[in-house]
């Protein structure tokens, strides 16, 4: 099972070029590293075609959806949101080997300190969201990077609204103590 | 002579307000500074005088350390040495001030420096008023390493602004940072230390973790910060001569960051968030931590008066930043700040008398100050993005981040005085960001 879960993530991310903060910050369990570029590898196996295993992470980060975003200076979560947040929790549910870690981020309109106060604000209101939700929890854990990893980088709000954001890092684990 | 009677008010309202009595009596070469000084004063310090064969690599580098401190204040001007009458061969007590007034030098500084046994170098200088002819305080004389000459210079530049604006200096000093490498989405931080002109950099940690907010013990020998290396934001203490660093305990289950020592040096004011809301904690060894603050706003950026008595602080208890005032010891805060805007990261001035602070408004960012009751509010700077002031330790100046906007946007370390002139980036080789001064060196 776990093979067969790490060789569809291999395909997955040479089909659709995985866009996981996970790779990025080293948090994630079953994402292999390097996992947040755009193009294939040099020397990729042929991309073929298959579909999506719904119990594995990559189902979890493009078809159930893995972040919500925020309005400016506010941890509300959306509408749009709360629909993703239920998706997560009956993913999470239904997949109760996974763990994961909740990022909370800001955009740089703000000062270090406030902005990690705000990130965090912003991955405990999804915690509480998934909890409220049913998920235990004992499985999910929160952090905060304030302004400290934007996913875009330009200085208009353009970016900044994909960076008000929290992002649900699957990992693979025991439940945390 | 014009000059010199143009600064006379200004001086004589400093001998009026000023209590050091040793420098009133010195004579009438003087800067107020908290008048603003709007034409900096001419001086001339020819390269020092290598006195033996050791000192020669030393002499003139050191008299350019000397003028690029005053310089950089912006309150002084250096008069080239092509300008000069007649050579400085020797190092002797009097001078002959015909040849100085006549370049209408107002200050003239001659220096020696002797290189001694064991690779020790002694540096000495005298200070001359020029119009009033007249020695301003005694020669001195520094002694140090061949490795500290920069730190020497800088001894000699401390004391000549010291008899000249009646403030103690801030040359001798280090400020630590964040030197970051690297693309906006993937930054790379580590913490450094240099000289506070951005001279003798060293690196304190590797870049395997963000690290953040690095800030002087007031003893200058350790630095708390904020790192990244267990995953979870997590405040550190680092003793900078060994480059050893411990985790501090701090309260379990919380994410920590935004610390600062108390004037005490012991005991540490942090933030600690937990379940969507942070606060203000205090760690004194030996004890448990201390809750200082328990709204469900956040809580955050605290910083100790230099008595040690209160902490300002911010807080969007309101519903938007907003600085205010509390006991060390927890209890009912006071806002501080109602101006326009949102305000953040305060930090008390060394004197007591100021509060240095990040302002955001209409999409700008700006370093401000106002006085500790709120009244009196000066903005210093604007940009895209300023943030992070920290004071030099005669509180005369404030050193900042400012950030460039865009794609390729770059942090900086810039530096202010609190009259909102002078403004100047610091050199680092690397772009930088959060710095923190340290205290005079001993």
């Amino acid at each position: 099972m776990k093979l067969a879960t790490k060789a569809g993530a291999l395909s997955l991310l040479v089909a659709l070029g995985a866009c996981t903060d996970a790779g990025r910050f080293g948090a994630g369990g079953d994402v292999p590293p390097g996992g947040f570029g755009t193009g294939a590898p040099i020397g990729a196996p042929p991309v073929t075609a298959s579909p999506i295993d719904p119990s594995s992470p990559q189902y979890f980060n493009q078809t159930v959806g893995d972040r919500v975003l925020f309005a400016v200076d506010q941890s509300t979560i959306s509408e749009t949101g709360r629909q993703t947040l239920i998706g997560q929790a009956q993913w999470l549910m239904a997949n109760p080997a996974y763990t994961a870690i909740i990022e909370g981020h800001a955009d740089e309109q703000g000062t270090r300190e406030y902005n990690l106060a705000l990130g965090e604000r912003r991955a405990s209101a999804v915690r509480t969201f998934l909890v409220a939700q049913g998920v235990p929890a004992a499985r999910l854990r929160t952090v905060t990077y304030g302004k400290e990893r934007p996913i875009e980088v330009c200085s208009t709000e353009a970016c900044y609204a994909k960076n008000r954001r929290a992002v649900t890092v699957i990992a693979a684990g025991p439940a945390l103590s | 002579m014009t000059r010199l009677r143009s600064l006379l008010p200004l001086l004589l309202a400093a001998l009026a307000v000023l209590s050091a009595p040793a420098a009133q009596a010195q004579g009438p070469l003087r800067i107020e500074i908290t008048e603003g000084v709007i034409e900096p004063l001419p001086f001339a310090i020819p390269d020092f005088v290598a006195e033996n064969a050791g000192a020669q690599d030393y002499a003139s580098r050191i008299s350019d350390v000397i003028a690029a401190d005053l310089e950089g204040t912006g309150l002084f001007r250096r008069i080239p040495a092509s300008a000069f009458v007649a050579p400085v061969t020797e190092f002797t007590p009097s001078v002959t001030y015909a040849n100085w007034k006549a370049i209408n030098a107002q200050a003239l500084i001659t220096g020696a420096v002797v290189a001694g046994e064991g690779g020790r170098l002694t540096v000495k200088f005298r200070l001359f008023d020029v119009f009033s002819e007249a020695p301003l305080g005694e020669g001195l004389q520094f002694g140090g390493s061949t490795d500290a000459w920069r730190r020497m210079a800088h001894k000699v530049a401390d004391a000549v602004y010291s008899r000249i604006t009646g403030e103690q200096g801030y040359f001798d000093s280090r400020v630590v940072f964040v030197s970051e490498a690297g693309p906006k989405n993937a930054r790379q931080k580590r913490l450094a230390v240099m000289d506070y002109d951005g001279a003798n950099v060293q690196y304190l940690t590797d870049s395997s973790a963000i690290v953040l907010a690095p800030r002087f013990s007031p003893t200058g020998d350790r630095v708390l910060y904020t790192s990244y290396e267990t995953g979870f934001p997590q405040i550190y203490q680092l003793d900078v001569g060994t480059v050893s660093r411990v985790a501090l305990p701090v309260p379990a289950e919380t994410m920590t960051f935004a610390p600062r020592y108390a004037p005490d040096g012991r005991t540490v004011v942090f933030s600690a968030s937990q379940n969507g809301n942070t606060d203000i904690y205090t760690l004194t060894p030996g004890s448990q931590p201390q809750r200082l603050t328990s709204a469900p706003s956040i809580e955050t950026a605290p910083s100790f008066s230099p008595d040690g008595s209160q902490i300002v602080f911010e807080s969007d208890r309101s519903g938007t930043q907003q600085l205010y005032i509390m006991p060390a010891t927890g209890g009912e805060p006071r806002r501080i700040s109602f101006g326009q805007g949102r305000y953040g990261t305060p930090v008390w001035s060394p004197r007591g008398d100021l509060i240095a602070f990040t302002k955001q408004n209409a999409g700008r960012f700006h370093i401000g100050v106002m006085r500790t009751d709120g009244s009196e509010e000066r903005l210093l700077t604007a940009s895209f993005l300023d943030e992070g002031p920290t004071w030099a330790p005669n509180g005369r100046v404030i050193m900042f981040t400012r950030e460039s906007a865009g794609a390729g946007g770059q942090p900086a370390l810039y530096s202010v005085d609190i009259s909102g002139r002078n403004l100047r980036q610091v050199p680092t080789e690397t772009a930088a960001s959060d710095p923190a001064w340290s205290p005079l060196l001993p």
